[in-house]
């Protein structure tokens, strides 16, 4: 059905952000296809975990299971949007969560007042009038995590099934921003059990609860005392896709962990990093505030670890 | 303090007053039983939506409704040339139409509406109706409407160029008191505007039926309306009835009569069928009304040891493409700095100018929360400068109660050093550690119970309440509206109290034209005042009533019989009831209230005089993050001296909310404009705290029992919230040792603040210049004798 419909369906799992946005006329669909079929249950594995896509955020952030070997997924979870969002809204939706940015996420009306944008119905981008693409921005809390552990997504379309590395499914478009078919379903996500791996997600939003991140770091870390085996760090919320901070996992390899070198990895990781002016606070600050928060999240990553000598830096936002 | 009323202190202790009563709506609205307009759906009701402008300042050339009109569902469409005549809440601003057929002032002004079968039917119509613009030139700073006008001005009033209003008043001599000053200061602030944000959407159904028109709304005001009503509509009051519906929220925001109001009334007579038109969210960002921006400048001059000699104060208000309550909220910027420091010498110019955004107009605190962030600030700074502890300079300067202020305000009870004392020993604020990141501020505030004068001039009482006691039953009619803020409790708490009764005895009818008596609505914190009073004599010459029935019944004096505990004298109140009815008939009694003539002998003088002044003083303690500027509140102490406490759950629950309110604006509230348009009308994007934002308040209720309120009681609503947002500022300023003078106080502000600090500028983030403004030469008062008359103050009207 999704596949014959194409672009005239759409997926529709807890409808969280769906619903809003189709009240909003961003989009203009004939069908909406109900995803009530997914699987609710996470499946804890001496390998990995699997996490069917219908796993609501509240039943992830609440699992034992996850809050003990993947703590930073389950901290993104209870992170995103309000309690009655997080009863509603799947994992699943939360991977596929639609990107964002001020000129877009308005009623119809005020769009039509201020000019519609490249994203929906119009032929620029009012951020960014110069460039040709969109800059809307990636807001998935979970998303980062899920990559940052190393996370696999189960897909199901109308040619069968095929397994994708979670950073796979994205692309760096404010448009375009999933690398899926538009008729594949996500169906499970796996995290792989990766021995000594802790984690942690920082977000930074205005409020203490409900708003979308404006800037977020996850981080899963592997120590051998004070020294950094394996490090993974992935940013959220600004850019058009979870920014993986490659550059800053090698340099911090092998480095023993203190504050110089955490100041030092959360320099590089927030280097790439480009806020624009189409969320809230200025993007000055927010680009200012990408490094604290990857601070942040590596010292409660280290913390998790439970050896760690490095003291949390800063305070945690929220 | 003050003259009690005699039947206050004949009574030994009070029954209902001072007790923690639940509402009597409580359970309606927790358990969704409470009607509000959206919830109303009579049959065949129509649904209404409204076309409003894209462009922030325009020409209609044309507009075209063919097509709309031939949408199936369709009911009706008019536009302007249905609704030509202005309206407006003050009589000097009838400037605003239903819907603008000439030219449009602002992002969302409504131009068309459609009444259809649904919903969706409607909104599409008002898709399909094409207007053809003649974009202007939009304004959309005070310095954009000072200067020169590119275009064309955005009203056709006021001037020169966009300004609306310009006061310029001076009280005893200034200049001689700046040169008594050993020390003179100046600075300048700006204060963001920012809106109500009510839970409840505006709302209204309205029928015509019999030649009738019936309106029920989300209003504060069914009085307001109902006047708007007949003049637009051209039908005589007595045919137009409004109703208040169950109220989720107003802050101000619902104070003025709306072109929703009138449209669906309009459409109702047009169609013949209800037609309800409920705000989107989106809407209601638009009807506004709400915080001014003001740019503000302050020079005051203090002696050695830190006593005022002269202040001179500037404002400039950003008011949006219309009137509304500007003219007034002009003053208000200027009037209530005397009541809280003693100024001997004060000079204010004030100006508001249009500009194309949605009209702003009364928020609680009306017109005051912006001047009070600046003086507040202002007066640590001068402390500052010569040495002397904030606070004890602040101490110094308070007024006393039963004088004048140089503007000619009347201040009866003062609680400033109690709330002061207060919320200093609860937080120890004087032995607090001093660490970097960590800091308390200190403010104080003061507002008023009620405007002394009404915004239409006449000389009729503000408040009027009849009560009606048949077969033992009793109910109290008065026009006031319950908002949310308690008056329906305090109507019945005062008939109860006087009766003999509990509050769930007493049924009430209020805030409806047809069936109760005017009260001028809710706003201005004056309906505990004013209804209170109101109640207290209707209620009196009831008890009267009653116990002359039961005296010449039982052979006993009058004086002999007490009113309680649901008793008159031997009697229960059924049988007391009986006996009167049968003496007197019918039994009705009524009570109105009438301020006094407190206003100054000056041209602008209605605005600030209020028969008394509630006091508050607060204390905040935060966590400023020196790297991210991100403030954590911990935790907020409050002292409101209210006069007496009718029902003090009630008092705490509006000091509360006071304080939620405050520390939105402080540190997050934010009315912002991009390219012409409204930044994010959306509750997501438009940051108001959450319940995970709210800090513990611990809140102290101080009893000064006012000489003219109802059992001594003032207002509650509004004063808490202005000193919480200066307080922020300063504990900011505690915590890292820079000042934002803007609110509100974002990370972001401060981040910027300690750069500047660090490269060696001042260490501050605010405006640096007030602009030039052509005020006129002020008017020269004399100041009043400054202390009251012992006497001169009494139990009004009762
Ligand atoms: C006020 C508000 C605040 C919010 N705050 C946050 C926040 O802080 N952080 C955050 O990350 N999100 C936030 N959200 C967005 C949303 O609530 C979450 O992302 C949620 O996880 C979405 O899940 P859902 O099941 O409701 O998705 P839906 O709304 O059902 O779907 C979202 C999108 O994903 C697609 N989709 C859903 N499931 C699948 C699937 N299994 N396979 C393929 N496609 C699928 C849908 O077609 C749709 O395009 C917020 C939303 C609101 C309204
Ligand atoms: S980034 Fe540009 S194109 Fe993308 S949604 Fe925003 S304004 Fe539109």
């Amino acid at each position: 059905m999704a596949t014959e419909l194409g672009p005239r369906a759409m997926f529709v799992a807890g409808g969280t952000d769906l619903f809003p946005k189709l009240k909003r006329r961003q989009f203009e669909v004939e069908a909406l296809i109900g995803l009530d079929f997914l699987s609710r249950q996470v499946r804890p594995g001496s390998h990995e975990t699997e996490l069917g896509a219908g796993v609501t955020l509240s039943a992830a952030s609440g699992d034992a299971h996850l809050g003990s070997n993947f703590h930073g997924y389950a901290e993104a979870a209870g992170l995103v949007s309000s309690p009655p969002l997080r009863n509603a809204g799947t994992i699943g939706g939360n991977l596929c969560v639609d990107t964002r940015c001020n000129y877009y996420d308005m009623t119809y009306e005020w769009r039509k007042a201020i000019g519609f944008c490249l994203k929906k119905d119009g032929a620029i981008c009012l951020v960014a009038p110069s460039s040709p693409r969109c800059w809307a921005v990636s807001s998935s809390d979970t998303g980062p995590m899920a990559m940052a552990l190393e996370g696999l997504v189960t897909l199901v379309g109308a040619d069968g099934e095929r397994e994708l590395p979670v950073a796979a499914l994205y692309r760096d478009d404010g448009i375009d921003y999933m690398a899926k078919q538009p008729s594949e379903v996500v169906t499970a996500l796996r995290l792989p059990a990766i021995e000594g791996n802790h984690s942690a997600y920082v977000k930074l939003r205005r409020r203490g609860s409900i708003d979308f991140p404006i800037a977020g770091a996850a981080v899963a870390l592997q120590l051998e005392g004070d020294v950094v085996r394996r490090c993974r760090i992935v940013l959220s919320a600004v850019a058009s896709h979870p920014l993986e901070a490659r550059a800053a996992d090698d340099f911090l390899t092998g480095k023993s962990l203190d504050e110089e070198t955490v100041r030092a990895a959360a320099e590089i990781a927030a280097k790439p990093a480009k806020p624009l002016d189409n969320a809230d606070l200025t993007h000055f600050w927010r680009k200012r505030m990408v490094r604290v928060v990857v601070e942040q999240a590596i010292a409660l990553a280290a913390t998790r670890t439970g050896g760690s000598r490095v003291k949390l830096l800063g305070q945690q936002t929220e | 303090m003050g003259t009690f009323s005699k039947a206050m202190t004949a009574q030994n202790g009070f029954s209902v007053i001072g007790k923690p009563f639940p509402k009597p709506d409580a359970v309606s609205k927790v358990t969704g039983r409470a009607v509000y307009a959206d919830d109303m759906l009579p049959a065949r009701t129509l649904h209404c939506r409204i076309l409003r402008s894209p462009h922030p300042h325009a020409r209609i050339l044309s507009v075209d409704t063919s097509a709309a009109r031939r949408m199936p569902g369709v009911q009706a469409v008019i536009t302007g040339v249905d609704l030509p005549i202005k309206f407006g809440i003050l009589p000097v601003t009838q400037d605003e139409r239903a819907l603008e057929h000439e030219k449009v002032r602002y992002v969302g002004d409504p131009i068309a509406a459609v009444a259809a079968i649904d919903e969706e039917i409607a909104a599409a119509a008002c898709d399909a109706i094409s207007v053809e613009y003649e974009v202007l030139e939009p304004v959309m700073s005070i310095d954009e409407a000072l200067a020169e006008t590119k275009d064309e001005r955005i009203q056709d009033y006021g001037g020169p160029n966009n300004i609306h209003k310009l006061v310029a008043l001076e009280f005893g001599d200034v200049d001689a008191g700046f040169e008594r000053a050993d020390h003179v200061r100046e600075d300048v602030f700006f204060f963001q505007g920012n809106t109500h944000l009510p839970m409840e959407q505006h709302s209204a159904i309205a029928t015509f039926v019999d030649g009738r028109v019936t309106l029920w709304s989300s209003t504060q005001v069914v009085h307001y309306v109902h006047r708007a009503l007949a003049k637009v509509l051209e039908l005589p009051m007595n045919r137009i009835r409004v109703i208040g519906a169950a109220h989720g929220g107003g802050f101000g925001g619902k104070t003025d009569p709306f072109a929703h109001e009138i449209i669906v009334c309009k459409l109702a007579m047009l169609t013949g069928r209800p037609v309800k038109c409920t705000l989107t969210r989106e809407e209601v960002f638009y009807a506004h009304r709400g915080r001014h921006p003001v740019l503000m400048w302050v020079r005051t001059g203090v002696t050695k040891d830190g006593h005022i000699t002269a202040m001179h104060f500037k404002t400039a208000l950003d008011g949006g493409a219309y009137g509304s309550y500007g003219v007034a909220s002009t003053f208000y910027t200027g009037a209530l700095q005397t009541v809280t420091y003693d100024i001997p010498a004060y000079r204010f110019e004030g100006c508001r100018v249009f500009t194309n955004k949605p009209p702003c107009g009364p928020k609680r605190g009306h017109g005051t929360p912006q001047p009070r962030f600046a003086l507040e600030l202002h007066l640590e700074k001068i402390a500052d400068d010569i040495g002397i502890d904030s606070v004890d300079l602040k101490q110094r300067n308070f007024v006393k109660p039963m004088t004048r202020t140089v503007n000619w305000l009347r201040i009866t009870s003062c609680g400033l050093d109690e709330c002061t004392e207060r919320v200093l020993t609860a937080s120890g604020y004087r032995t607090r550690q001093k660490r970097r990141g960590r800091g308390m501020g200190f403010a104080i505030s003061s507002y008023m119970s009620g405007a002394g004068t009404a915004i239409y001039w006449n000389d009729m009482p503000h408040s009027e309440v009849q009560i009606k006691v048949d077969r033992g039953g009793v109910t109290a009619y008065c026009g006031a509206m319950d908002i949310g803020q308690g008056s329906d409790s305090v109507l019945a708490a005062i008939v109860a109290e006087e009766l003999g009764l509990q509050p769930r005895d007493i049924r009430l009818v209020t805030a409806d034209t047809d069936t109760t008596p005017i009260d001028l609505g809710s706003y201005s914190s004056r309906v505990t005042f004013m209804a209170g009073n109101a109640a207290l004599q209707a209620a009196r010459k009831m008890r009267d009533m009653l116990v002359e029935a039961v005296a010449a019944k039982t052979g006993s004096p009058g004086d002999t019989v007490t009113v309680a505990a649901g008793r008159i004298g031997d009697l229960s109140f059924e049988e007391a009831s009986i006996l009167a009815e049968a003496r007197f008939g019918t039994l009705t009694s009524a009570g109105s209230y009438t301020p006094p003539k407190i206003a100054g002998p000056y041209k602008g003088s209605g605005v600030g005089p209020s028969p008394a002044y509630s006091y508050s003083a607060c204390v905040v303690d935060l966590d400023a993050d020196p790297r991210t500027g991100i403030v954590k509140v911990n935790k907020v102490w409050i002292a409101h001296d209210v006069g007496r406490a009718i029902n003090p759950l009630l008092v705490e629950g509006q000091v509360e909310g006071s304080v939620y309110m405050g520390l939105g604006e402080a540190l997050m509230e934010e009315q912002a404009f991009r390219k012409g348009l409204h930044k994010w009308p959306s509750m997501l994007e438009y940051k108001s705290p959450t319940f995970m934002d709210m800090p513990e308040v611990e809140t102290f209720i101080v009893e000064t029992v006012d000489p003219e309120g109802p059992y001594g009681a003032k207002e509650a609503g509004q004063g808490p919230l202005l000193p919480v947002i200066p307080a922020v500022s300063s504990a900011v300023f505690d915590a890292l040792g820079v000042w934002i003078d803007e609110v509100p106080v974002t990370p972001e502000k401060i981040v910027e603040a300690l750069r500047r600090k660090e490269k060696g500028e001042a260490p501050r983030f605010g405006p640096v210049r007030f602009p030039s403004i052509p005020y006129p030469t002020c008017i020269k008062v004399e100041p009043p004798p400054r202390t009251l008359e012992v006497g001169s103050a009494s139990a009004a009207s009762i």
